[in-house]
């Protein structure tokens, strides 16, 4: 079976690499960490990739807000490159940091639409599991997972907020991902995301950013009950998921 | 109240840059943003203007030089846009509402808003930025100092704050007299080095217990102890920056746990961050990669009224916040998931609150052998230098009073996890390209070089030293405290190996000098000559310490049954107090600040349960593809600190193994730490109960043949109040427990798992109430119910258990034979706490069986205690391995808590206790 180039980019302060390059291994891609600044050396290396992914962390230590000074950086080096390989059919995932990262670069949701990751409600840094609903079927990461799924969140700017024309058209559009669904571990809703919002997608489908952590869900003793429970699954099916599409 | 962030920028910004940097700076969607021109009118003033009443204006800023990331990463960030930026600051703008005197203006300013030992304000008009921090030191040279004279360096030593003793400065007169003249940088660095904090004075002196002959070191005894033991796994102990230990033949664990009180004690998210920063840096200055992190915090009561705080110290409930924040912040930032931990309200921490920061690391490739040889390079990795915490090591060698706020502020440091990370990253690539390493840390670089240049010599130079901001005195320089450096003996053939890794990871890296092979230190400055000095006597002409002692006399008058107080007290409302006591209570909100989850390795969580909401009692890594790991517990207690110290000690070492065999973890293969937070043991009374805890730690560890593998003392912890009385902080005695987990597949919980099962008791329970909570909560004393920990009579400290050893080599058999669901250590409330905790857990309901003496069966603390949930039919199995097993109660659907006496309590009320909703 082929072996996707997996793309990790890392800035100082990602911490979650080698989560998910562990993860990426695991579903039975071949990653790859690149920091940002041995892209911009070569920045040709984002083209030969056939998955991309802005891992977690505290990038520049969350100087001026989470993600920002990442996404300045990236888009300094890479211009519309991560919409570019979108395009070309290459999913992309942001988890975490990576997911404030391509809000703010702008990818996603994508379009017109504004949106932000917002500082938690109730404040503050939050670290605990949570159930997942993989809603999309728009998106290559959700499109036929089942659900639900489970795995940790840990961030202190997670609240997904956008207006209400946004919120329509996300729905309409089918780019609302993955919402926080009832499970054991109350509240349902960690952080105060408007719909229950854990991750969207752009309008490809092709690009998700999360909150939560599948990375940290890839074998069932990593479940806190020992074993992941029947009925259940573990987070690390979306990245499976990302990693047969690159496949092909 | 409204928050803004500021950023000044001292330059023409004309419309393009304007844009350019509003992109940058402000998030469309969360923020607005607006331009002010200063001086002139700024939003100060239009908010005055606005006709708004009674709106208050207040700008916050760090002090010139203390660490500040976002002017760090802006200036980062900007030096590539070519705007002209003369200069670039930042802080924040609190805008309050409501009709304040200026009295709790003040109040709210210096308790909420500002921390004034790290920051400055104004109030109602702008701030005036600082953008280039300078020292305005006035001695940017060497001094020197003729010591020939009586009495001159007694006068140095209070005039610099040097915290040497009297016969410290009486050789240090010696070694210069009719010689040559000192200068302040060789003072400075010979009063840290031979600091109660770096030299641990006490620790290795002598002592002599009432007038009897001289007896070994503590630190003597606990070596003794360890080499005794003859643990095979134990790879170093006692040496270096870590204990080292290799439970598999691939890897080996460095673990070490350090405090850092006195900051935290002033700048409590300062004092707590930089203290995690300091005790990774411990473990890469090991020579391994750090895995996790762990934390003890004891604080005063968060509702001790205002009244009863003394000037100069913080209120607890801020010191606590700060403290938990300070901590999360780091472990968060920097990777690496918080995982183990207590959280302990006492009034005696009130103005000595305590923080035990604790890491773990893992080396694949560890060498022993860690000497620089001459010609090799002194180098120095990581950030600048500044001014940071200078004197950290002779301030928190001195008692704290009620100027220690503003006079030691210097002292405390704000961390810097994204530069710490780097030097990890550098680290962990570099790994055969140097023959020694060691971190920056108290002493800064006179530490750091000073000790691996013992036995060889080194010749350095400080005009290379990187600064932060020019005006630095030299003795400045090499005593910073700036965070996140490490020091380096790197071959000449390998510093361009080194060099390359540190610019790919964004780090400075220097090269100061060389070590030489002549055993004398000669440090430069702009070529004059300021420190010769021969290492022997800055190591080893410290005079021999002789520490009298006078021993406890504790209770130790066995309880014929249960104590009258305790007859007083209904189960039921004795076990709802508990439950809400400040110690016991739920401390999952704190928990959750912390990321446990980073790396994937943690496979017992702090949190446990379905529901990941009861506490676990101990953590267990597991990499993530292996199946064997490590188990790490704690225990500590200071009401047992406080009646008897060496039963204690030995408690608090069984309640740490017991910890880890709780989850699973051999206990024939258990190391372990003690930290020690005492009082000034100049007093002997003092040093006599340090001695009895010392003695305590080693009879156990023999007992259990789990070796001590590193340590350290944090010692006159005393507060003077402005009113002349003396606080002592409670005796503290922490033990982590490092052990190995043979297989992850054979780990449990203390959570509850199926209704049915059994619970059994092993272990013997006597009626030893003296520190116990029940005690703390009940006994006479104790007024208008708030905690009261200093009874005298309220019973005997728990005896150790002989017997425990083998019985827990025995619970371990039956949890890899699989016949154990769930497994909880008795530690604090006893039986009644450690059931309720399992059912809360496990969301389950229990029934406890009638027994003769409920309140003693119910609330003794006992120590060496067990509660065991086996399934029916294993019960006969688990007694044939376990003779001491006795059946006390059943698990049930029914989410209640049936006692011994026939009183049932709802789990929904035991929960509203216990995380502090209240009665439900």
């Amino acid at each position: 079976m082929t072996q996707p180039r997996a793309l990790i980019i890392t800035a100082p302060g990602t911490n979650r690499d080698a989560d998910i390059a562990f993860a990426l291994a695991h579903a039975g891609a071949q990653p790859e960490i690149v920091p940002l600044i041995a892209l911009r050396e070569q920045p040709q290396v984002l083209r030969g990739a056939q998955l991309i992914v802005i891992p977690g962390g505290f990038s520049y230590a969350d100087a001026l807000g989470a993600g920002r000074i990442f996404a300045w950086e990236l888009r300094q080096i890479v211009g519309e490159g991560i919409s570019e390989c979108a395009q070309r059919g290459v999913p992309v995932l942001g988890i975490c940091n990576g997911f404030q990262v391509l809000v703010r670069l702008g990818v996603l949701p994508g379009g017109v639409r504004s949106a932000a990751l917002a500082p938690n409600r109730p404040a503050g840094f939050q670290c605990r599991w949570v159930t997942l609903s993989a809603v999309s079927q728009r998106c290559a990461w959700t499109a036929g997972v089942a659900g639900p799924l489970h795995c940790p969140i840990a961030h202190g700017e997670g609240r997904f907020i956008c207006d209400e024309s946004t919120l329509r058209s996300l729905r309409a559009d089918d780019q609302i991902a993955l919402t926080y669904a009832d499970g054991p571990w109350s509240p349902a809703n960690p952080n105060g995301s408007i719909g229950d919002i854990a991750g969207v997608c752009d309008g490809t489908g092709m690009i998700l950013g999360l909150m939560p952590h599948p990375e940290n869900a890839v074998l069932s003793r990593q479940h806190p009950q020992g074993n992941c429970p029947a009925g259940a699954h573990l987070g690390s099916d979306l990245i499976t998921r990302g990693v047969d599409y690159a496949r092909g | 109240m409204t928050v803004a962030d500021l950023v000044y920028l001292r330059a023409d910004v004309g419309p393009a840059a304007r844009a350019v940097l509003t992109g940058v700076l402000v998030d469309p969607v969360t923020q607005t943003g607006c331009w002010e021109i200063l001086p002139g009118a700024s939003a100060v003033d239009r908010q005055k203007g606005s006709g708004a009443p009674h709106l208050r204006v207040i700008e916050v800023a760090p002090h010139p030089g203390v660490t500040n990331t976002t002017t760090d990463e802006l200036v980062r960030l900007t030096a590539s846009m070519d705007l002209g930026l003369a200069g670039i600051a930042s802080g924040r703008r609190f805008t309050v509402a409501g009709d304040l005197t200026e009295k709790d203006l003040d109040r709210l300013i210096r308790l909420v808003l500002a921390n004034p030992v790290i920051e400055q304000w104004r109030v109602d008009s702008p701030l005036t930025p600082v953008f280039t921090a300078t020292t305005c030191s006035s001695h940017s040279e060497v001094e020197q100092f003729v010591l020939d004279l009586p009495g001159t360096l007694a006068q140095l030593n209070e005039e610099r704050q040097l915290a040497l003793d009297p016969i410290d400065c009486f050789a240090i007169t010696e070694f210069f007299t009719n010689h040559r003249p000192a200068t302040d940088v060789e003072l400075e660095m010979i009063a840290q080095t031979w600091s109660e904090h770096c030299a641990h004075t006490t620790f290795r002196a002598q002592v002599r217990t009432e007038g009897g002959p001289l007896e070994p070191s503590l630190l003597e005894r606990l070596r003794r102890s360890t080499e005794g033991i003859g643990a095979p796994f134990v790879r170093s102990a006692f040496t270096g920056n870590a204990g080292i230990i290799g439970f598999h033949p691939d890897h080996t664990i460095a673990v070490k746990c350090e405090t850092h009180n006195r900051p935290s004690a002033i700048e409590p998210f300062g004092g707590a961050n930089t203290g995690v920063g300091g005790v990774i840096r411990d473990i890469l200055g090991a020579g391994h990669q750090p895995i996790a992190c762990t934390d003890v915090v004891c604080f005063g009561l968060r509702d001790t009224p205002a009244v009863e705080i003394p000037a100069g110290v913080l209120p607890p409930s801020r010191v606590r916040a700060g403290v938990i924040a300070g901590i999360a912040d780091y472990g968060n930032k920097i990777g690496l998931p918080t995982i183990a931990g207590a959280v302990i309200h006492d009034p005696g921490y009130l103005t000595t609150p305590l923080v035990f920061a604790g890491c773990i690391g893992r080396a694949d490739a560890w060498r022993e052998e860690q000497v620089p040889r001459p010609g090799d390079r002194v180098i120095v990795i990581g950030g600048r230098t500044g001014r940071d915490g200078l004197r950290g090591a002779t301030f928190s060698s001195r008692a704290m009073d009620s100027r220690s706020g503003t006079v030691s502020g210097a002292s405390v440091q704000i961390g810097a996890p994204l530069t710490e990370k780097q030097v990890m990253s550098v680290l962990a690539e570099i790994n055969t390209y140097y023959r020694a390493i060691t971190d920056c840390g108290a002493g800064g670089l006179s530490s750091a070089v000073g000790e691996m240049a013992d036995g060889v010599g080194a010749e350095v130079d400080l005009s290379e030293v990187p600064l932060k901001y020019p005006g630095l005195a030299p003795w400045e320089v090499w005593l910073s405290e700036a965070q996140e450096r490490m020091v380096l003996a790197v071959p000449p053939a390998s510093v361009a190996v080194v060099e390359a890794a540190c610019t790919r990871h964004g780090i400075d890296c220097h090269d100061l000098g060389s070590f030489t092979g002549d055993n004398r230190l000669r440090v430069r400055w702009h070529g004059t000559l300021v420190v010769n000095l021969d290492l022997d006597f800055l190591h080893r002409g410290r005079p021999q310490r002789v520490m009298d002692a006078t021993r406890p006399v504790p209770v130790r008058t066995p309880e014929r049954g249960c104590p009258s107080w305790l007859r007083r007290w209904d189960p039921a409302t004795m076990l709802c107090a508990l439950l809400a006591h400040p110690t016991i209570a739920s401390k999952a909100d704190v928990v959750r600040c912390y990321d446990y989850e980073v790396r994937g390795a943690t496979a017992v969580r702090p949190l446990i349960g379905g529901h990941l909401d009861g506490h676990s009692d101990a953590a267990v890594l597991v990499e993530p593809g292996q199946t064997h790991g490590l188990a790490v517990g704690i225990g500590v207690n200071p009401w047992f600190g406080m009646r008897d110290p060496q039963r204690m000690a030995e408690a608090v070492v069984d309640e740490a193994i017991r910890n880890v065999v709780a989850v699973g973890a051999d206990p024939t293969r258990i190391a372990l730490l003690d930290n020690f937070a005492w009082a000034d043991p100049r007093n002997p009374t003092t040093m006599g109960s340090l001695a009895a805890a010392v003695d305590g730690c080693c009879a156990a560890a023999e007992r259990y043949r789990a070796p001590f593998v590193s340590g350290k003392d944090s010692l006159r912890n005393v507060y003077r109040a402005a009113d002349g009385r003396v606080h002592e902080v409670p005796p503290t005695l922490v033990i982590t427990a490092v052990a190995a987990i043979p297989d992850v597949a054979a780990t449990v919980t203390a959570a509850a798992t199926r209704a049915g099962n059994r619970l059994l008791l092993v272990g013997t329970t006597q009626p030893e109430f003296g520190g116990s909570h029940a005690a703390l909560i009940g006994a006479p004393g104790t007024v208008a119910g708030r905690v009261h920990s200093a009874h005298q009579h309220d019973g005997v400290v728990p005896a150790p258990d002989l017997a425990a050893p083998a019985r827990y080599r025995a619970v371990h058999a039956a949890i890899r034979m699989g016949l154990v669901a769930a497994c909880h250590d008795l530690s604090e409330g006893g039986l009644a706490v450690a059931v309720a905790e399992m059912c809360l857990a496990g969301h389950l309901g229990a029934d406890l069986d009638p027994v003769p003496e409920p309140a003693i069966h119910l609330f003794s603390e006992s120590t060496g205690r067990l509660l065991l949930e086996v399934a029916p039919d294993d019960v006969v199995a688990v007694q044939n391995l376990l003779a001491d097993a006795v059946p006390v109660g059943t698990l049930t659907e029914q989410p209640r808590l049936t006692l011994p006496d026939g009183t049932a309590i709802d789990l929904a009320v035991l929960r509203a206790h216990w995380t502090g909703a209240g009665p439900a």
